[in-house]
């Protein structure tokens, strides 16, 4: 994550059309992969690269400048397809771009090419990794971008599909029957929204973000397209009681799959469930207070789940639904005072949970490949320690707790913030439910990793630092950094910001 | 009754087998007919939304949509199906072993 400063770009960067780069690049490189399987890391690795660099150009342009707007093949709106990128998206776009680069790091050593010894298993994951993750890739930075809801709907499909190809990405029985609850869920959810489009269409006559934005009058057929269109975000979200596919689907997957699924896939229906509830729609108290009130079940149920369960993949899972249930509150919170605020922690708790649980999902994987099993139970008997990826996981609880200065810590803060401007007491004492019940089940790994009297025999540790270490690592740091270096992503993100009114050209 | 009123009934009836279907069944290919279903029925609701009276032409921009939306299903379908025969096969050597 580079933040250049605009000043030094060269006049050509200035004109570049960098929205459409980056949703064409990784879906050529992603076709490039498949088809030259012995080139594959190189390309999935240097498209990233490229993608993470042009992301982080149009942020800083877009600090510079201010959000713009992109039509592809000079078609404008209403007939056309243009790409918007405001403050909101190039946050998304450079986040996506930089933990896919540390999670391809990653990838790109577990899934290295073992010569004639390799299995079959492991050479589809070596071959299908990252054309998976490129499509992944176009499907999330073309829905960031989408200004319009049939776009939007396309791009679902896109993310769904490629999610459910890294999901089954093992080959294992266990992964291809989660994977196709998963699809299943998946599909059932972007056809949701896909009535709801057609609801919006009937009533309104348009698809197009802006001009559905400016209608003011909700009237029952424009509340029904926004509940059946939020109802099939939520089962994409995975919010309580929809999570039902998500444990099975995200710990069955492979480590850099599972981190990906996590960090990223679950964020893309919840960008997309956030910014037509704050750009589009006028506000619907009932609703949401009833999206509020999921989340806290969300809350309660993810960690009471977190707590139980005995394998340490699945516990960083179901502390997924806790994490999304706690994002989700901010939706009873932006038509009150402090509406901005909590908008603010909301964006900054999609980004501080992305990196802390691809750090997370990463560290676990290293932990079951030292130890050969992720039993929570037999974590403290365990002669041998991984140190490096013990460490990790604990940075990474560090910021999903919200301690100081993560960038968990800030997002919360904001979100508290501003459920204390808008005196809703209610979720200020959900949020702090949430993170007592975050450090319980978070606790239960970091204490066995800390207990040493019930092993039978000397404690072996790794002493030599592994190269495979680094990256949950540096994910992890990212995940505390962000808090310390949250001043120009939060200017970044009031780029185009819907809270502010925008001024009048007469 | 109108033909636009007819197709949409017919729609949201279609989408009602399909949710019925889809939330008990547990057998796999049921589920995907049953998504098809559901799919089939919102095209005939974003038909019928397009229809503009016996003496007008249609509104295009459903049908583009019905469209597209039918290129996503048949590759959601491929993947689902390949996915669902992918099983059966490691079910089956499973088996086969024990």
């Amino acid at each position: 994550m580079i933040w250049s400063d605009p000043s030094t770009m060269t006049p050509e960067i200035m004109t570049w059309d960098l929205p459409s780069l980056v949703v064409i690049l990784p879906l050529l490189a992603a076709v490039a992969a498949f088809l030259l399987p012995s080139a594959a890391v190189g390309i999935g690795l240097g498209a990233t690269a490229l993608v993470g660099a042009a992301s982080s150009a149009l942020a800083a342009r877009l600090l510079a400048s201010g959000p713009e707007i992109s039509h592809l093949g000079g078609w404008t709106v209403p007939l056309g397809i243009a790409l918007r990128v405001d403050g909101f998206a190039a946050l998304m776009l450079v986040t996506t771009a930089g933990i896919g680069m540390l999670v391809g790091l990653a990838a790109s050593r577990s899934f290295a090419a073992k010569g004639a010894t390799e299995a079959p298993a492991e050479e589809r994951q070596r071959l299908f990794f990252w054309p998976l993750w490129l499509l992944l890739l176009a499907g999330l930075n073309a829905l960031y971008l989408s200004s319009d809801v049939f776009n939007i709907y396309i791009s679902l499909e896109i993310l769904g599909l490629s999610a459910v190809g890294l999901a089954v990405l093992s080959g294992k029985a266990a992964a291809l029957r989660a994977g196709l609850t998963y699809l299943f869920a998946g599909l059932l959810g972007s056809l949701l929204f896909l009535l709801g489009v057609d609801y919006l269409y009937a009533a309104t006559g348009r698809v197009d973000l802006a001009s559905l934005g400016a209608i003011d009058e909700m009237t029952p057929a424009l509340s029904m397209a926004l509940v059946l269109m939020l109802a099939g975000l939520a089962i994409k979200t995975a919010l309580f009681p929809l999570h039902f596919w998500l444990p099975a689907a995200h710990s069955n997957a492979t480590a850099p799959a599972s981190a990906l699924l996590s960090a990223l896939v679950v964020k893309g229906s919840l960008y997309v469930a956030l910014r037509l509830w704050v750009d589009v729609f006028a506000p619907t108290a009932g609703l949401g207070t009833l999206i509020g009130l999921l989340g806290a079940g969300a809350i309660v149920w993810g960690s009471i789940q977190a707590m139980r369960v005995d394998r340490l993949k699945l516990l960083v899972a179901y502390s997924t639904v806790a994490q999304i249930g706690l994002i989700c509150l901010v939706f009873a919170l932006t038509d009150e005072i402090g509406g901005e605020t909590a908008w603010q922690g909301a964006v900054y708790l999609i980004l501080a949970h992305a990196a802390a649980k691809s750090a997370m999902f990463l560290a676990v994987g290293r932990i079951a490949e030292h130890l050969g099993h992720d039993s929570l139970e037999r974590l403290h008997r365990e002669p041998l320690r991984p140190g490096m990826a013990q460490v990790a996981f604990a940075l990474a609880a560090v910021s999903l707790i919200g301690l100081p200065p993560s960038a968990g810590f800030l997002g919360k803060w904001l979100l508290l913030e501003g459920a204390m401007r808008a005196d809703a007491w209610l979720w200020v004492g959900v949020m702090v439910l949430g993170t007592m019940l975050s450090v319980a089940y978070l606790m239960r790994p970091i204490s066995g990793f800390l207990r040493f009297d019930r092993v039978e025999g000397p404690v072996i540790m790794p002493s030599r630092l592994d190269a495979a270490d680094l990256w949950p690592l540096g994910l992890a740091v990212v995940a505390i950094a962000m808090g310390l270096l949250a001043a120009t992503p939060l200017s970044l993100l009031a780029v185009g910001s819907p809270f502010v009114v925008p001024e009048v050209v007469p | 009754m109108s033909t636009a009123l007819l197709y949409s009934f017919g729609g949201i009836l279609l989408i009602g087998v399909a949710l019925h279907r889809l939330v008990l069944t547990t057998d796999l290919l049921r589920r995907v007919v049953a998504l098809n279903v559901f799919a089939a029925g919102i095209a005939s609701l974003l038909i019928a939304a397009a229809y503009r009276g016996p003496e007008a032409a249609a509104d295009p921009v459903p049908h583009a949509f019905v469209l597209t939306g039918i290129v996503v299903l048949v590759s959601t379908t491929a993947a689902a199906l390949a996915l669902i025969r992918r099983l059966d096969d490691l079910e089956r050597s499973v088996d086969h072993d024990t």
